[in-house]
């Protein structure tokens, strides 16, 4: 026992702890040139007037006014808020449904758990793409280009083709459809994993007394499911806020009004407009939102674990 | 007594839940088989032979992509950045989580901290100061300055997931390397690296998804279509002129199908992987 506690003290000089300081080294100076460097550049140039190049001029908080009353960036948090609000509802339904489905002893369960999670292990960029396609609503040679178009002049119902992506009234929903077909497969795993620990003999005591199905779904498994429940909804949230490249993708006409997001806002004004300061000063109330949305859901999911 | 009231019933019950775990499975396999016909076909029968098997193959479709749709060369750039970038990432984060774990140095717990609180904060539209600083540093269009951000993407997860490996690491293993001779580098490679395959696999896992599907960066530092991968030229060509859809769908064939045969054989830890590194910090905390 001393001589194994002499072996490890015996590396404590000052060139020791520099020695041991040198394995850190690369992760750190990685850290602070590319991470630690930008964040509090993104601070800096907020409060700055900026093109990209030539000179910076200093405007104090004049970025965030104008922010505050940027009709065009409060409607895309509203628009980032719509998707999200989709993803927490049917996405996570769909999920937690299709969890409690295969918690079950039923057939093919491997083959749905591998297929469940195949549009997650795929870029945005290639789901984008698919489903512009399948989405489209051009035509060529008189016959609908988009395969959900194709598909309703086939079953005749051609009165209800239409131009999905580019109408208004549906192109954010159909993001928010696609973002959930993207999505679901996480929360499945998620709720699958936190269902097989639940201890099966909880099930067998409310079964002898006398609970049904029902009851016992509501007094076993969503209690149980509480701190799983709360983890979905905050990566739910946290990711469907800042979805954007599935955008960029499934929108094939470039940035279009009625889909923007905040995460789009930031770079159109930086790549459209060249407004660096302004594009900072968007990223930092935006990430300051998702900070205290995301602290506030952990203090809450504390607490209710504790309860 | 086969065919009562129970049975029917748990029959039934089991009927439907085949049927709506069928339906999602299908909704989720269609546009992805639909992609993989369609890039065998032709821009004549694309749209006309609705067929989900295509009665002509034309594998000519990937031969096109592959050198005028420039797709070689964008398959060679994604190679090369996830190779590297994984590289990178295991070398630079096993160092430091063994450090972390397992050596004495002043400052150690506030920049352990200092990386967990990375992973914990999101930083959306962080790209805007990580291009300025690439500018200043005249690393933008440089393969250099890609795989430099992308390891640093990458890097505070794995630290955090190799060092809570490393401090369930018995400490006998390391004090009988240490009576065998070994310094602090032989311990880091020839104990702790072998002992943490498992964190490593998740992390290579991990690391590789996310440089193979990345998007934004590539697009905001790499203007040269020599340097692009993937991700970046397949928007490129599905943007330039009218949309080849044979082509195209070859070009999205040549980047999914990898990922998704990797994905079919590595299932778990690619669950694993992918689920530690989106739930991250939250367990930490929670």
């Amino acid at each position: 026992m001393f001589f194994k506690l002499d072996i490890r003290h015996a590396q404590a000089g000052p060139l020791d702890l520099f020695k041991n300081f040198l394995f850190v080294l690369p992760a750190v100076a990685i850290f602070a040139v590319f991470y630690i460097y930008p964040f509090f550049e993104l601070f800096h140039l907020s409060l700055h007037e900026w093109q990209g190049i030539g000179p910076r001029t200093f405007v104090g908080l004049r970025n965030f006014q104008e922010l505050a009353v940027d009709r065009v960036w409060w409607s895309a948090v509203g628009h980032a808020g719509y998707i999200t609000l989709i993803a927490l509802t049917f996405q996570n339904a769909l999920a937690f449904g299709l969890a409690l489905a295969c918690d079950r002893a039923i057939r093919m369960k491997r083959f749905y758990t591998l297929v469940f999670f195949i549009p997650p292990v795929l870029s945005e960029v290639i789901v984008g793409i698919l489903w512009n396609w399948i989405l489209n609503g051009g035509m060529q040679d008189g016959r609908p280009v988009g395969l959900l178009n194709h598909f309703l002049v086939q079953i005749g119902l051609p009165n209800m083709v239409h131009h999905w992506l580019s109408d208004p009234g549906t192109a954010l929903t159909c993001v928010a459809v696609v973002h959930a077909w993207k999505g679901f497969g996480w929360g499945f795993v998620l709720f699958l994993a936190g269902l097989q620990t639940i201890d099966r003999q909880l099930y067998e005591v409310a079964k002898v007394d006398g609970a049904g199905s029902w009851r016992s779904f509501w007094n076993v498994t969503l209690p149980m499911m509480v701190p799983v429940i709360m983890l979905v909804v905050i990566l739910t949230i946290l990711g469907s806020m800042q979805v954007f490249v599935l955008i960029l993708s499934l929108i094939n006409q470039g940035l279009v009004y009625h889909t923007e997001v905040p995460v789009t806002r930031i770079l159109s004004s930086m790549t459209v407009t060249n407004q660096f300061g302004y594009a900072c000063a968007q990223a930092v109330v935006f990430g300051a939102i998702l900070v205290s949305v995301s602290f506030a859901l952990r203090a809450l999911s504390n607490r209710m674990r504790q309860a | 007594m086969l065919f009562d009231k129970y049975t029917i019933n748990r029959v039934l019950k089991n009927v439907l839940v085949q049927v709506f775990l069928m339906a999602v499975a299908a909704a989720c396999l269609f546009p992805v088989l639909w992609m993989v016909r369609s890039s065998f076909m032709t821009n004549a029968t694309i749209f006309v032979d609705p067929s989900l098997i295509p009665r002509e193959l034309h594998p000519g479709n990937y031969a096109v992509a592959w050198t005028r749709g420039n797709f070689g060369m964008y398959f060679l750039n994604s190679i090369l950045y996830t190779a590297s970038v994984v590289m990178g990432i295991v070398l630079v984060s096993s160092l430091a989580a063994f450090a972390f774990s397992r050596l004495r140095f002043p400052g150690r717990d506030f920049l352990f901290y200092m990386f967990v609180a990375a992973m914990m904060i999101p930083l959306p539209g962080s790209f805007v100061p990580t291009f300025v600083l690439m500018n200043k540093l005249h690393l933008v269009n440089t393969r250099l300055g890609y795989i430099l951000c992308m390891i640093s993407v990458g890097l505070s997860l794995s630290i955090f997931l190799l060092k809570t490996f490393f401090d369930k690491m018995p400490a006998d293993l390391e004090d009988a390397a240490r009576i065998d001779g070994c310094n602090r580098l032989q311990i880091w490679w020839h104990v702790a690296l072998p002992l943490a395959a498992p964190a490593l696999a998740v992390i290579v896992i991990y690391n590789s998804l996310n440089v193979w599907n990345e998007y934004i960066l590539a697009t905001l530092l790499l203007s040269d279509n020599a340097l692009m991968p993937l991700q970046r030229g397949l928007m490129v060509f599905n943007g330039a002129y009218q949309v080849d859809y044979p082509v195209l769908m070859a070009g999205l064939t040549m980047t999914a199908v990898p990922i998704i045969i990797v994905y079919i054989i590595m299932q778990k830890h690619i669950v694993k992987g992918l689920s530690s590194g989106a739930v991250g910090g939250l367990y930490d905390s929670a």
